[in-house]
């Protein structure tokens, strides 16, 4: 019964939000039926463009995922942006330092140090909130900011492309050597490792939230933190562990859209969007949308994947701007957010009915 | 007695989805007696009394009020019809005076202003009348719960009621609270009030009441009067089957003290001294009973010795390991078992399923993973085995906690603290809000586990728990203990007397 309102909940936001999208493309002249053609063409109309789809879920499937670990934790995690920035630059520059490593070591390296930049970048709030109880959703924003800047920093410093410095001065850093792209599964497709590891992941997240002494200590503490602390588990660290793990899985999406991307290199425009197409925020959404559940994130990645290509499609076939893209996700925000309440309001009643077969 | 009782329901019946929750029930009261309702937690009372109020309408059945048909369809219909409402939990505006408590909601003379000057003289009018003794003047916050609850007692008179329904009101008093309110409920019963009178206390029952009607599932099961039964009878018709209100207690050689408190003193959530300067051992094979007014330091003191909350002077000890401010891990380590005043907040995790909430205290041991993830089977069997010897009534091993009903958290609660083997267990208010026939089991396990040499340590409010299960009883009050009996020369009386600091 409570799974069934799980799954209907979203769906039904889903479906209102391309409601009022189908309203939005007539506003704009164009026939919504069309517009649905050109979107799903645009995600799913050729092999090409189905790899597209999952390389553009990737970032979101791993932000996501950790997302699921600290919100079942009751830790409000807002920084992906930032874990995502702190792991690419982590991961980024120690490709930089080991130019010559072979793949087959590179790979594991750089993907290591991207979740220990995101695990750090996640574990500072952590830290502030289970020692000092600072409100982890101010913090986690915060260190966004201070993640751009110090990126911004880097990259016009000390990790700008030496090519760059006496010329355009672009902050970016060297394209870093052929060994470090992430290998391609189907050739002359964008299909890259970084697809697989991302639901790997989320398979891992899974089994750690559901079925680890370590998952059920967080999941407990997410709960019920008082019940949790009574029965010998420490609250303060798993608030830390939560947000560390949270912010490494966002960190590996840092490295994944580094090395997985066809420039090799990072790149700032000044701020965060133009490096991580704003993953770290809509990773939230990917997973309040998979119902904070690990392996609904899976899907509900390429959904949300799926918009972001199909949108590109729209532009070009309809001229309708790819900015619908944005409205959709927001819309499916919206009602996925408002339909907490919703849910909220079907498990009580849910929770009643059971109690009162209960209690007969 | 042929006059027309000021009461009378008839055959009243209310069925809510999948529950009937009152079956034909008849109850009737007439002016100047107490009669009271008995019946366990969801037995039908609470539901019959919100008819009365007019917050539900009853499916069939009718109410007359003196000898008319009323029809109450709100409280305010009720509050016409002089029915008063003393409810549970005070609905007070703790800022506001009470004159302006009483006078909110009623309609001025003066317009829009509030008259309160003819309400403080109208308050003092009542309050002299049955002793009440309140300050018109004084805002609710700086009351005791005492005082706030006559405060309720007047805003009922005020408006007239005849008909007065006190929900639980001994609940949250002190013994000698509770004498005092008996007096003024005989002063207005004199006076031709009627008084609905609900609580499952059975010696206040039994005290105060002219008539009781006993209530199980639903339906009545019983009328009788104080002089016709006694505590036993009364507890077997809310049953249904025979009880032990008191379980047999076999003779236990008292061992070596497990649990030694050392001048344990500790502050407060406000920062003021809650526990102050506590000693007392608990050995091995009795149970120690920390009788008191909730709200004199026990709750800090059990949290003091589960690690929950630090000392700020003094020592805890289980037998050699010194224990003094270590974490609830450590303490648990050390042989201790805690079974927590609150059981929904801090003894289980409502959303988790039962069978969880069984392995939140061991949930790390290796027996039940298989490499590094759970082995479900195994722990599946252990709940399952749990769940029986403990006879908790749950659909499912995977049903969320939250809908089971208080008394099946409770055996759950001990379930998962008796299997870890403690040597030392804190049981707060073990049995509150807890049916007889779960109170009964809990306390069956709490003898058993004296038998078995475990050191008990068991705070509660209530004097028959006390003096049914302890060997010794320690009063607190105001943060310390101030006396120490040994069961056979305790009374109640004397418990009542220290427990209000006398």
């Amino acid at each position: 019964m409570k799974r069934l309102a799980g799954g209907v909940v979203p769906l039904g936001a889903a479906f209102l939000a391309f409601l009022l999208g189908a309203l939005m493309i007539i506003a704009l002249g164009a026939s919504p039926a069309d517009g649905l053609a050109a979107m799903f063409d645009g995600a799913f109309g050729t092999t090409d463009r189905i790899a597209a789809t999952a390389v553009r879920a990737t970032p979101l499937l791993l932000v996501g995922a950790g997302i699921t670990i600290a919100f079942r934790a009751s830790v409000i995690n807002i920084g992906g942006e930032g874990q995502i920035i702190a792991g690419a630059l982590l991961s980024t520059s120690v490709a930089l330092a080991i130019p010559d490593t072979p793949r087959i070591a590179l790979i594991p390296i750089v993907v290591l140090a991207g979740l220990i930049g995101g695990g750090i970048w996640g574990a500072i709030p952590g830290v502030l909130k289970a020692y000092a109880s600072v409100n982890e959703i101010l913090s986690t924003v915060m260190l966004n900011i201070v993640a751009i800047q110090l990126m911004n920093f880097l990259l016009r410093g000390p990790l700008i492309d030496p090519i760059e410095v006496g010329t355009s001065r672009i902050p970016q850093t060297q394209r870093l050597t052929d060994n470090a792209a992430l290998p391609t599964l189907v050739e002359g497709s964008r299909l890259h490792l970084g697809v697989p590891i991302a639901i790997v992941a989320a398979i891992i997240v899974y089994l750690i939230l559901f079925r680890t002494p370590f998952g059920f200590r967080l999941r407990a503490v997410g709960h019920n933190p008082d019940a949790a602390r009574a029965a010998g588990i420490s609250v303060e660290k798993n608030i830390v562990s939560a947000l560390s793990l949270s912010g490494a899985l966002s960190g590996l999406a840092g490295v994944i859209l580094v090395f997985g991307s066809e420039s090799l290199r990072l790149v700032t425009d000044g701020g965060s969007a133009g490096f991580t197409g704003s993953a770290g925020f809509n990773g939230i959404v990917t997973a309040l949308f998979g119902g904070l559940h690990p392996l609904w994130t899976i899907p509900s990645s390429f959904l949300f994947g799926s918009l972001l290509t199909g949108a590109t499609e729209l532009q070009r076939e309809l001229q309708i701007p790819n900015a619908l893209a944005i409205a959709l996700n927001g819309l499916i925000v919206l009602f996925v957010v408002s339909s907490d309440r919703v849910r909220g309001w079907l498990d009580t009643r849910l929770d009643r009915s059971m109690k009162a077969r209960v209690e007969e | 007695m042929e006059r027309t009782p000021l009461l009378s329901m008839h055959n009243i019946t209310k069925t809510f989805p999948g529950v009937l929750a009152n079956d034909d029930v008849s109850f009737d009261v007439h002016s100047g007696e107490v009669h009271t309702l008995l019946g366990e937690n969801g037995a039908g009372k609470s539901t019959l009394m919100k008819i009365l109020f007019g917050l539900y309408q009853p499916d069939s059945g009718e109410i007359r009020l003196r000898g008319e048909i009323a029809a109450i369809d709100s409280p305010t219909s009720a509050i016409e019809h002089r029915v008063g409402m003393v409810h549970q939990h005070f609905m007070l505006v703790p800022t506001l005076t009470v004159a302006e408590n009483v006078a909110l909601g009623l309609p001025s003379a003066r317009g829009f202003r509030t008259d309160l000057d003819a309400v403080s003289e109208r308050i003092l009018e009542i309050s002299n009348q049955y002793g009440l003794a309140v300050d018109p003047g004084i805002e609710i916050w700086k009351l005791s719960v005492g005082e706030r609850q006559r405060v309720e007692i007047i805003k009922a008179l005020y408006r007239d009621a005849e008909l007065l329904v006190l929900d639980e009101p001994t609940a949250v008093l002190t013994p000698q609270e509770v004498d005092d309110l008996f007096v003024i409920l005989r002063q207005m019963t004199n006076d031709g009030t009627g008084i609905i009178f609900i609580s499952h206390k059975l010696h206040e029952v039994l005290e105060l009441s002219d008539r009781i009607t006993v209530l199980r599932n639903g339906a009545v099961t019983g009328s009788t009067t104080p002089a016709e039964s006694d505590r036993q009878q009364l507890a077997e018709m809310m049953v249904g089957r025979e009880v032990k209100l008191a379980p047999d207690k076999p003779a236990v050689d008292r061992g070596p003290a497990r649990l030694q408190l050392r001048n344990v003193s500790v502050k407060g959530d406000r920062g003021t001294v809650a526990v102050d300067d506590v000693s007392l051992d608990v050995h091995a094979g009795e149970i120690v009973g920390i009788a008191g007014v909730s709200g004199n330091g026990q709750r800090e003191l059990a949290e003091t010795i589960a690690g929950l909350r630090n000392a700020q002077g003094g020592s805890v000890r289980i037998d050699s390991t010194d224990l003094t401010n270590a974490s609830p891990a450590e303490v648990r380590a050390a042989g201790f078992a805690y079974v927590p005043e609150e059981r929904m907040k801090d003894g289980a995790v409502g959303e988790f399923e039962v069978s969880e909430n069984l392995l939140l205290i061991n949930h790390g041991d290796p027996q039940f993973r298989k490499g590094p993830l759970f082995d479900f089977a195994k722990i599946r069997a252990h709940s399952q085995r749990l769940v029986d010897q403990f006879s908790v009534k749950t659909p499912t091993l995977d049903t969320p906690t939250s809908t089971l009903s208080g008394g099946n958290i409770q055996k759950l609660i001990m379930a998962r603290e008796l299997d870890s083997s403690p040597t030392v267990i804190l049981a707060a208010q073990p049995t509150r809000g807890v049916d007889i026939g779960a109170a009964e089991y809990i306390h069956s396990q709490l003898v058993q586990q004296r038998s078995d040499g475990v050191a008990i340590l068991m705070v509660s409010e209530d004097l028959d728990e006390i003096l049914g299960l302890a060997d010794r009883i320690a009063v607190m009050f105001d943060g310390k203990i101030v006396t120490v009996i040994e069961r056979e020369s305790a009374t109640r009386e004397a418990l009542g007397l220290a427990m209000a600091g006398g």
